[in-house]
């Protein structure tokens, strides 16, 4: 017995040896195919589940999504609503300077700001303007009436030709002054109309005249309205000529600047340093938000908060995925163990469940997604917004989907691929 | 005559503490066509002689060859490759996926085999035909009767025409009119050329077969041959 089987262990060993090379061993192989079909068949077993597996990454992706789609809207609404009066208005004061009253009045302002201003590009009309301090009462007649209420306190402003422009003034009738007037210290006033009114002076080819204290003024315009500087609309506006010879008025006090759209921001750099080359750090710039600095306000504003929530309902999402992925993992053991003994190997199983965990991600970034964009379709028709979305989110949400998925499915992959076929087809599942 | 199965001086120690020596050193040929028994009390060794046999463990010494393989020589994936063409395993708690119906179960078989994509459903319906299920092909396995589910485990088996067919306790979970039934299903696939290795404790089942090999304690005792 024993002599017989030595026999024919040698006889086959030499048989083995020349078998061998003949027939080679085919290893196991599993095509993108049939692994595509294993995991769709596993997704879609149990449709119930995955959707409830995919649930949170569903939200954290609609979250994610919905966040970024809305921050966009809502900035592109802010933008469109952006006032363009507002947006090519600059204003040049000096700074608040600390120290003693009459060193205040050292402003760094000239009274050539308007020649120099309007020498920049991007500048359509500058104008200095100041309030004149006038103590005397204004009247239209010469005569001192006690009983007469035709004496009134109005402001008094000196300004300089271009301002009218800068400030976007409009006449109802006669003439604004120009540089001649303050050249040759003309006493030469424009009404505003609000002052026009109190005055009772309401035409000008008559050469009326009004009297700041015992100085006549002869009236050479009144204005119908402003878009700037509102106030001027109950005062007189006298040129800077005048005011400075009978008022004695220092300096100018502002620069009102009207610049081309979307040059605001580039003239509030220059005009400092066009004022005042010696000290430009005494003069303050008031420029508009920019319409790009606004939205990248309100999109950050609003993306902070969310983006973190999305990212933890993500987060949420994939600890859900890994979770159930790997409760499965240990349901279908005995599936594990059977796809072992019909071949696969270690890496199969791994890919199988990793790929099912990535397609879920993949699955709940297009449900997501969607979920986002409806969120954004809705929240703009119930506010009448316009829509504005980004044209790679939607595509990148199933990207983030598959990454949540891939992170999550790793460790349940590696712990079904760990698993002994022998331990796993004793269970009995 | 050529052998499915030649174990030489194969042994399986589990590392301890204390190492168990599950088998001992085991010379076991299996030829081409033979139906054999392996028989033993729970804890003989016999399953660990079936996860050899089935190229799911490993021998610490000895050599395994399978239709001339040295498998001790071969590398996991193709230790895998061979447990997809050569091998066709039967087990006694059927291991069917419930949610997949018969012929995809019986498909499931040839997922990992290369080069099998082509008319895998055609040969999946064959063999449940073959295994008399040719009626219930779409049917899903919880609507079956054990020894139905039993007969389309073996046809997931059979699918992929291996060299050796390994049951393990096939008749466990049956009763003894369906274990009949699975055993005379083992008749006639031996008839048609099959080998296969029976695992059982089982003295009924296991005279089915032409051999018994007993094991106990793994040490593999008689190496009688019967009929």
């Amino acid at each position: 017995m024993l002599e017989d089987d030595d026999f024919q262990r040698s006889e086959d060993v030499v048989e083995i040896e020349i078998a061998q090379p003949a027939t080679p061993v085919a290893t196991s192989a599993l095509t993108f195919r049939d692994l595509f079909s294993e995991m769709s068949i596993a997704l879609t077993s149990r449709p119930g589940r995955t959707l409830l597996t995919a649930m949170g990454t569903i939200l954290g992706v609609a979250a994610l999504v919905a966040t970024l789609g809305l921050a966009k809207t809502a900035g592109n609404q802010i933008v469109s609503r952006f006032d363009e009066l507002e947006a090519t208005q600059v204003k040049v004061e000096p700074q608040q300077q600390r120290g003693f009253g009459e060193q205040q009045q050292t402003s760094v302002i000239p009274w050539d700001s308007e020649d120099r201003l309007t020498r920049l590009n991007g500048v359509r009309s500058a104008g200095i303007f100041s309030s004149v301090n006038v103590s005397d009462s204004v009247r239209s007649v010469p005569v001192d009436d006690p009983l007469d209420e035709s004496e009134f306190q109005i402001p008094v402003q000196a300004v300089s030709p271009g301002f009218f422009d800068a400030a976007r003034s409009s006449l109802a009738t006669g003439r604004f002054f120009d540089e001649g007037h303050s050249e040759r210290n003309d006493s030469v006033v424009v009404l505003g109309p609000e002052a026009a009114e109190r005055l009772q002076i309401t035409r000008v080819d008559n050469t009326p005249a009004i009297f700041i204290g015992d100085k006549p003024f002869t009236v050479i315009g009144i204005l119908a309205d402003t878009a700037r500087e509102p106030s001027i609309l109950n005062a007189l506006l006298i040129p800077n000529g005048v005011a400075r010879q009978t008022y004695e008025l220092q300096a100018p006090a502002e620069v009102l600047i009207d610049v081309e759209v979307g040059a605001a921001e580039l003239i509030g750099t220059q005009a400092a340093t066009a004022l005042s080359p010696g000290e430009p750090d005494k003069l303050r710039v008031a420029v508009p938000t920019s319409p790009k600095r606004l939205k990248e306000d309100v999109a950050s504003d609003v993306n902070a908060l969310f983006l973190v929530l999305g990212g933890i309902s993500l987060l949420v999402g994939a600890i859900g995925i890994a979770n159930v992925t790997l409760v499965s993992v240990l349901e279908r053991t005995g599936e594990i163990g059977l796809r072992r003994a019909l071949g696969a190997t270690r890496r199969h199983v791994a890919a199988q469940f990793l790929g099912e965990s990535v397609a879920l991600g993949i699955l709940a970034g297009i449900l997501g997604a969607s979920l986002g964009v409806i969120t954004i379709v809705v929240v703009s028709a119930t506010r009448q917004w316009s829509p504005v979305l980004e044209t790679w989110l939607p595509f990148a949400a199933p990207a983030v989907g598959a990454l949540t998925g891939l992170l999550a499915g790793t460790y349940p992959a590696w712990k079904a691929a760990s698993i002994e076929p022998i331990a796993a087809l004793r269970s009995s599942s | 005559m050529s052998f499915v199965v030649e174990l030489d001086q194969v042994q399986r120690v589990f590392e301890g503490p204390p190492a168990v020596e599950a088998l001992q050193a085991t010379d076991l040929y299996i030829k081409k066509n033979e139906y054999i028994a392996i028989v033993g009390p729970s804890g003989s060794g016999k399953s660990t002689l079936l996860h050899l046999l089935g190229l799911l463990d490993s021998p610490s010494s000895g050599t395994y060859y399978l239709n001339g393989i040295d498998t001790s020589a071969l590398s996991e994936r193709e230790r895998a490759g061979m447990r997809a063409t050569a091998i066709g395993f039967v087990f006694q708690s059927f291991h069917l996926l419930s949610h997949r119906t018969n012929v995809e179960n019986v498909m499931l078989a040839e997922v990992y085999k290369p080069g099998s994509s082509k008319n895998r459903k055609q040969r999946a319906v064959d063999a449940l035909e073959q295994v008399g299920l040719g009626h219930r092909l779409n049917a899903y396995p919880t609507t079956l009767s054990g020894g139905e589910r039993q007969r389309v485990a073996v046809a997931r088996a059979l699918v992929g025409k291996p060299s050796l067919l390994l049951a393990d306790e096939p008749t466990g979970n049956l009763d003894t009119r369906t274990g009949e039934q699975i055993l005379s299903l083992f008749d006639d696939l031996h008839e048609a050329g099959l080998t296969l290795a029976v695992i059982t404790h089982d003295d009924e089942v296991s005279q089915r077969a032409q051999r018994q090999i007993h094991i106990r304690d793994g040490v593999v005792t008689s190496l009688e041959t019967s009929g």
